[in-house]
């Protein structure tokens, strides 16, 4: 039986991050709560357990890559990884099927209901009589006030052009990889995290533009709800999307991966494929409809 | 019916340090660093034991409360951080970790692995846990008290949760990275780690339920997630999501929470029918009966458990066509359902059956289980569901699934694993002692509660009607007792583990059939280094 790498299931024998990351958890997560609560202490606390966790995904990742680039990973090693790769993917679609259900539940259901449709609700009758049913809304008692949206077909558009085009160019690096045009593959990959945080300039800019100019914010009614939380659940993706496509930039002017092995390219790729994708959802969704 | 293992005579590690029975000798290398299976099986086990008792002392106290008519020993208020943190604590902390506890252990050794397939993953999904919950148990220290709007967290009522409020909102979020990373890993290990020969159709059982278990965890997890960061934005960051004012609705919670909360109940259920696969095959000394079909009503088990969840909440106000369509479609869950238990006691005929331990809790299972699906079957009937609804009786009913159900599943598993984990014979004198004293005292606990429930006794009130006062006497009796009981499990396993002399034989049982009696009793620290290569039907279920 052969002993080296191609042929046997690494098993990494102990390892300190998994508990430095909990510990980095727990300490982010019960200050946010903290905080929350109006502590001034977990203000900082919090701060504390985010940069425990930092370190802990430089340590962990950066044992990985050493052992990954030390050869010690076999094609049914990359195999585990595609395959927990693709489940995450998975789990992440899942979370933004709660807000997109959240949005078409409240649009086909609640709002009309509210507005006296159906038999049996009487919410309407009792409580808002004469609110008239529409989208975007506030809701019956106008909570948050008065808005306006953001039209589709000006920023946002210019956005699904741009996460597009992004698509595109990571795929582009994906076959100067292959092809070991390692110029091309960094010149690539500097395109696709230009466009990743060009993305995320203009939803910051659009989201500035909301709560001064279009009175529309995190509390203006349903629509502010869905609105923000849709987005900006995205928008976090985008940014950890484009940070992780800087990590495999510069693992790629170091002269990492190879035309044949090569995960966390691949990885880094269905992962913004996969934002990419969610964003073609929310400008039918959340920007035209 | 042959089974043929060939096990490869050289044995070697991959990285050369390891060999063997060495296990690390510093104690924190051994079990805060470890990543592996074995260990980290212990530990799941370990922390779900201790969970079990403290949820279970939770659930003294709501007993003892009830034992009579009036407000006797807590305050409403704390009755109902009680009946929350009961249900929380169970159902996160006991009964889904002991789940992923025995995953860790037998699903390598089922299908010939040498461990999962991502270990220091395995090591963070389970240390993850225990901080998940000191930081939920500290919310019963806050001013506020802990949560005490029940564990289905319902808007309007949990918002008004003072202090502990945020706390429990991100102890759920770590339980859920835990159950998503522990899920991933199990479905990785599964479907890449399988040693030659070992087809999907010749899994074990177990293994193929938790591959199922798995795929809804991944599903439904971030579900929950979702849910309850809606909650935290309406309560601190002015959203609208459960408030009607502002366009949202309190119901829609109802929607997301129990999309989540239906297959969650499969989650803690699937694996326990994988174990009762594994059991009862061995002591009837024959093959599963209907293997195949097994694996499909899993399957279909898994699919219907998406499409059933507003039977939770028949009397919010639905339209009518939905109250139909999920009432229908609830029915539908129990073909597939009594096929199993068709397949259980037709792997039961004509068996030469014998009866230790974990063949009792197995029977126990199939028959106080299957009390609990047919009392599902009533509460799935729409227009008497409005009768039952919040009742005592959906109390005995979901008890009935989940402790003679999930719960003599895991003491089960317990038995029959253990001396393959310890190397030693448990006592089968007090093994039976304590499954006939808890067999006896669930039923006393229990059973009255459907006639409560069927009277109008409504659940989660910390007082009643004293026409209710009999049955909830003999109910509290018997959960003291059954409670009582359980300190008898924890005798026998520590027995078994550090006092027993009877040393176990490779293959444990005589009808054990399966790639983990293939090793030593207890198996070596890193087993299946090299994969055995399976040939022929080495699960020997399927023929």
């Amino acid at each position: 039986m052969a002993t080296h790498a191609e042929n046997s299931y690494y098993v990494p024998h102990g390892s300190k991050w998994p508990i430095v990351g909990s510990l980095g958890m727990i300490t982010m997560l019960a200050s946010a709560a903290g905080w929350m609560n109006g502590s001034a202490t977990a203000q900082w606390t919090f701060w504390l357990g985010a940069a425990i966790l930092i370190f802990m995904l430089f340590g962990w990742f950066g044992t990985v890559i050493r052992e990954s680039e030390a050869g010690m990973y076999s094609e049914q090693v990359s195999g585990s990884f595609r395959l927990s790769m693709s489940w995450f993917i998975f789990s992440e679609v899942m979370f933004f099927a709660v807000f997109f259900g959240a949005l078409f539940y409240v649009r086909a259901l609640v709002i009309p209901w509210l507005g006296g449709e159906g038999t049996g609700a009487s919410t309407n009758e009792f409580l808002w009589q004469g609110y008239t049913p529409a989208w975007p809304t506030s809701g019956p008692a106008n909570v948050g006030g008065d808005f306006q949206t953001i039209p589709a077909f000006g920023i946002p558009f210019l956005n699904t052009l741009i996460l597009l085009t992004s698509g595109l160019t990571v795929t582009l690096a994906h076959h100067a990889l292959k092809k070991e045009h390692r110029n091309q593959l960094v010149l690539w990959l500097a395109a696709t995290v230009a466009l990743g945080f060009t993305f995320v300039y203009f939803q910051v800019y659009e989201y500035h533009e909301a709560y001064t100019q279009l009175g529309l914010t995190l509390g203006s009614g349903i629509y502010g709800a869905t609105f923000f939380m849709l987005t900006g659940f995205h928008g976090m993706h985008v940014t950890l999307g484009a940070i992780m496509l800087v990590v495999i930039m510069i693992r790629s002017m170091k002269g990492h991966f190879k035309p044949d092995n090569h995960f966390a390219f691949e990885a880094v790729a269905w992962y913004w494929h996969f934002v990419d994708v969610v964003w073609l959802g929310l400008f039918v969704f959340v920007y035209i409809l | 019916m042959s089974t043929e293992v060939i096990h490869p005579d050289t044995h070697h590690v991959d990285d050369g340090h390891d060999h063997g029975d060495h296990k690390p000798s510093n104690f924190l290398d051994r079990w805060l660093f470890t990543t592996n299976h074995k260990d980290i099986g212990t530990l799941y086990l370990i922390f779900s034991l201790t969970m079990f008792f403290i949820g279970g002392s939770m659930a003294m106290v709501i007993r003892a409360e009830l034992f009579m008519p009036g407000l006797q020993l807590v305050e409403p208020d704390f009755f109902n951080q009680m009946t929350t943190m009961h249900a929380l604590i169970m159902v996160f902390g006991a009964v889904m970790p002991a789940w992923v506890g025995f995953a860790n252990w037998l699903i390598p050794m089922m299908i010939g692995a040498p461990d999962m397939a991502l270990p220091r993953m395995n090591n963070w999904s389970f240390w993850i846990l225990p901080f998940a919950f000191t930081m939920l148990l500290s919310t019963l220290f806050m001013d506020s008290g802990g949560p005490a709007a029940g564990w289905t967290l319902y808007p309007p009522l949990v918002l008004q949760t003072g202090t502990s409020f945020a706390f429990v909102v991100f102890a759920v979020h770590m339980m859920g990275v835990s159950s998503i990373m522990g899920s991933i890993n199990i479905i990785a290990t599964i479907f890449n780690m399988r040693a030659p020969g070992m087809r999907l159709l010749r899994m074990p059982m177990f293994v193929w339920t938790w591959l199922i278990t798995a795929f809804l965890l991944i599903a439904v997890m971030p579900v929950l997630a979702g849910a309850v960061t809606m909650l935290l934005t309406d309560h601190f960051f002015s959203t609208n999501f459960f408030n009607a004012a502002g366009g949202g609705d309190p119901v829609m919670f109802q929607h997301i929470f129990w999309f989540f909360g239906h297959p969650e109940v499969y989650i803690m259920i699937l694996p326990a029918f994988g174990v009762i696969s594994e059991i009862l095959p061995t002591f009837s000394r024959k093959p599963l009966f209907g293997y195949g079909s097994m694996v499909y009503a899993t399957a279909t088990i898994a699919f219907l458990s998406f499409i059933v969840w507003a039977h939770h909440m028949f009397t919010v106000g639905m339209p009518l066509q939905g109250e139909l369509y999920f009432m229908y479609a609830t029915m539908l869950i129990s073909v597939p359902t009594g096929v199993k238990v068709f397949n259980w006691v037709s792997t039961m005929w004509q068996g030469s059956m014998t009866f230790e331990t974990p063949m009792l809790f197995a029977i126990g299972f199939v028959v106080l289980f299957t009390i609990g699906g047919l009392s599902g079957l009533m509460l799935a009937i729409t227009a008497a569901d409005f009768q039952y609804h919040d009742t005592y009786f959906v109390v005995a009913h979901f008890h009935y699934v989940l402790v003679p159900g999930s719960v003599f599943a895991l003491m089960a598993a317990t038995y029959y694993w253990l001396p393959k984990f310890t190397g030693n014979m448990y006592s089968e004198k007090w093994g039976k002692i304590h499954f006939w004293s808890s067999a006896i005292f669930v039923n006393v606990l229990f059973f009255p509660q459907h006639y409560l429930g069927l009277a109008g006794m409504p659940r989660r009130i910390p007082d009643y009607s004293p026409q209710f006062a009999d049955f909830n006497m003999i109910s509290s009796l018997g959960g003291f007792a059954f409670g009582a009981t359980q300190l008898i499990f924890v005798g026998v396993v520590l027995h078994c583990a550090y006092r027993s002399k009877v040393k176990a034989t490779p293959e444990v049982w005589e009808g054990s059939r399966g790639l983990e009696w293939t090793l030593d009793s207890p198996p070596a620290y890193h087993s299946f280094n090299t994969p055995p290569v399976v040939t022929h039907n080495a699960l020997s279920r399927a023929d």
